[in-house]
């Protein structure tokens, strides 16, 4: 079943890309909650095993909600959403 | 240079903070969050009336201690992660805000990181889909995001108030799936005299728990062998109850064993720690008034101990006091005066623990899981490599990295530590307190070298 976020409430959305995939995002919003709430589970590959990793602590602690922002690997936890972002899944370790 | 350092900005951070402006001192305030309010008030600044009513009058508690805050002349730095501190007088705090590092001094230091989620090592817990229930909490509190089709799996009071803040919003978990049987009840029984004196965290747990009933959540109890399945992502959690095997379809899975206190900064500062034999944790140890062995250094709130976040406003308040005292700002008679009612609430709030420690334990399968699960996260090893490492030789966590990097991923051994722990402990025939967490260093959180760079001591 894939999983389905909602968002309880709603404000001007932007656009940013996320691996080449123009989404819609609120503005300003948690960065990762806004992603699941679009309905991407899949944040980044492990570099052990390739395997898929999404959020999973939401406060800093796990690094396995990390993404590319112009070539930095970041938590997407601790980011806000911003007009024009152009995200990567996080491939490798920080 | 600052009288007082404080790192956290959640009930005991801002309750210190507001208590150290009135005495006088000179505070700043460094927490990584975007705002104030730490885990349990998490976005309580930023709050609507409609997530207000969801998340009910315990979290609304939060605005009276943001407001302190606000109104306290202490200097309040959020989106600031500290990664490195030198102790002495004064203390050094070494912190990045966006990308950028800072450091800050001061003759006294207050910790108040709170905890982290017990890690709940069962197979699957690693697939996207599945979180922690306080992290379902933060999506919830600072996003107004919740999961459809989650099931709420593990045991403990939070799980109760994060379904019935799930059903208010109109998005009820599928089902509650509690490891906890009623033989735990009945052993736990004995501790609830004494638990008494704090009838008021009990009487919301009852309170909950009506809740739950009439919004029909299904509730499961003393679940065994829980394992989340799925390829790519959660598509299930299967579980045994009496011997009958469920599964229940749901994409999201949040699970949890309790919290237990955030020690990475103490034992990077290589601080003395207990073991806490209820709470199965390691905790910082403090005199009663929270400070720690390196004089001049505080712990309060979920950091010290887990005793809640009425508690830890307590302690917040009670540490500043001391600190003042420490510092020659206010005499002992002040001193006595104005911790007198903040002793006896923490000693209050304290006394429900015990209770709920023995009626919510975490399940042995949890705490030393199946060789085939996954332990570490960030380096994916599991349970079986650990225990053989154990048997080759390794007696204690710091050992392991001779074989293999447990622990040694970007989360620093934050969700694989304490099960590590309990893995060498149970392979040598020993406790948890024998053989102890892995040492730490600086940086506390992964910095880029840039970060590092800026810092240059010519730049000092
Ligand atoms: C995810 C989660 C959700 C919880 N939800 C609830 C709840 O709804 N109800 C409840 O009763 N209890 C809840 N708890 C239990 C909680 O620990 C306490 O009730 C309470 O929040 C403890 O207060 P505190 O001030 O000790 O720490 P916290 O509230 O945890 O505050 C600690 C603060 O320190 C900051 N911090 C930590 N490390 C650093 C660093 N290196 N640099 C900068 N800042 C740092 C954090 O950002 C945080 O804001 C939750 C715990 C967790 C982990
Ligand atoms: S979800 Fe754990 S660090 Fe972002």
């Amino acid at each position: 079943m894939k999983p389905v976020f909602r968002n309880l409430d709603d404000g001007p959305q932007v656009l940013i890309r996320f691996d080449g995939q123009e989404i819609s995002l609120p503005e300003g919003a948690n960065l990762a909650a806004a992603l699941l709430a679009a309905g991407i589970s899949r944040f980044r590959g492990t570099m052990v095993s390739g395997a898929s990793r999404g959020p999973f602590c939401m406060m800093g602690a796990c690094y396995d909600c990390l993404v590319e922002l112009d070539g930095v690997t970041r938590q997407a936890c601790q980011m806000r959403v911003e007009a024009g972002m152009d995200l990567r899944s996080g491939g490798a370790d920080v | 240079m600052y009288d007082l350092l404080i790192i956290g900005a959640g009930p005991a951070g801002m309750a210190a903070a507001s208590t150290a402006a009135q005495h006088g001192l000179t505070v700043a305030v460094l927490d990584e969050q975007p705002a104030p309010g730490g885990q349990i008030y998490r976005g309580i600044t930023e709050t609507g009336p409609r997530r207000a009513v969801i998340l009910g009058t315990d979290y609304l508690e939060g605005a009276a201690l943001a407001e302190g805050l606000a109104a306290s002349r202490a200097d309040v730095i959020q989106g600031a992660a500290v990664w490195d501190i030198c102790t002495g007088i004064p203390f050094t705090v070494t912190y990045s805000c966006n990308g950028a590092p800072a450091h800050l001094n001061a003759r006294a230091l207050i910790l108040a990181t709170g905890a982290l989620e017990r890690p709940v090592p069962i197979p699957g817990w690693t697939l996207p889909g599945v979180m922690t229930a306080g992290a379902g909490q933060i999506l919830l509190k600072a996003s107004g995001v919740l999961p459809e089709n989650a099931v709420l799996a593990g045991s403990g009071p939070l799980l109760y108030l994060l379904a019935v803040q799930m059903a208010r919003a109109g998005m009820p978990p599928l089902a509650l799936v509690e490891t906890q049987s009623r033989a735990d009840l009945l052993r736990a029984l004995p501790k609830l005299p004494r638990a008494l004196r704090g009838w008021r965290t009990l009487l919301k747990g009852m309170g909950l728990l009506a809740e739950l009933r009439r919004h029909g959540i299904r509730r499961y109890q003393g679940a065994k062998d829980l394992a989340v399945e799925g390829r790519d992502q959660a598509e299930a959690l299967s579980f045994s109850v009496g011997g009958t095997r469920h599964r229940i379809v749901a994409g999201t899975i949040l699970l949890h064993q309790g919290v237990v206190p955030n020690t990475q900064i103490t034992r990077a500062l290589r601080l003395d720690h207990l073991w806490h034999a209820g709470q199965r944790a390691f905790l910082p140890q403090t005199d009663d008034w929270g400070e720690t062995s390196q004089p001049f250094l505080f712990v309060a709130g979920d950091g010290a101990g887990i005793s809640g976040a009425k508690a830890a406003a307590s302690a917040g308040r009670l540490v500043v006091l001391q600190a003042a005292h420490r510092l020659g700002r206010i005499d002992s008679l002040l001193l006595e005066e104005e911790s007198t009612t903040d002793f006896r609430a923490l000693s209050a709030e304290r006394s429900v623990r015990p209770f709920l420690e023995a009626a919510y334990p975490v399940p042995a399968s949890i705490l030393k899981p199946a060789d085939t699960t996954i332990v570490c996260r960030c380096e994916e090893v599991t349970a079986g490599q650990i225990r053989g490492w154990a048997r080759a030789g390794a007696m204690g966590p710091n050992q392991l990295k001779a074989f293999g990097r447990p622990g040694m991923g970007p989360c620093q051994g934050r969700y694989c530590g304490l099960t590590t722990t309990e893995l060498l402990a149970e392979v040598h025939g020993t406790t948890p307190a024998t053989v102890g967490l892995a040492r730490l260093r600086a940086p506390l959180k992964p910095v880029t070298l840039g970060e590092l760079a800026a810092l240059h001591p010519k730049d000092d």
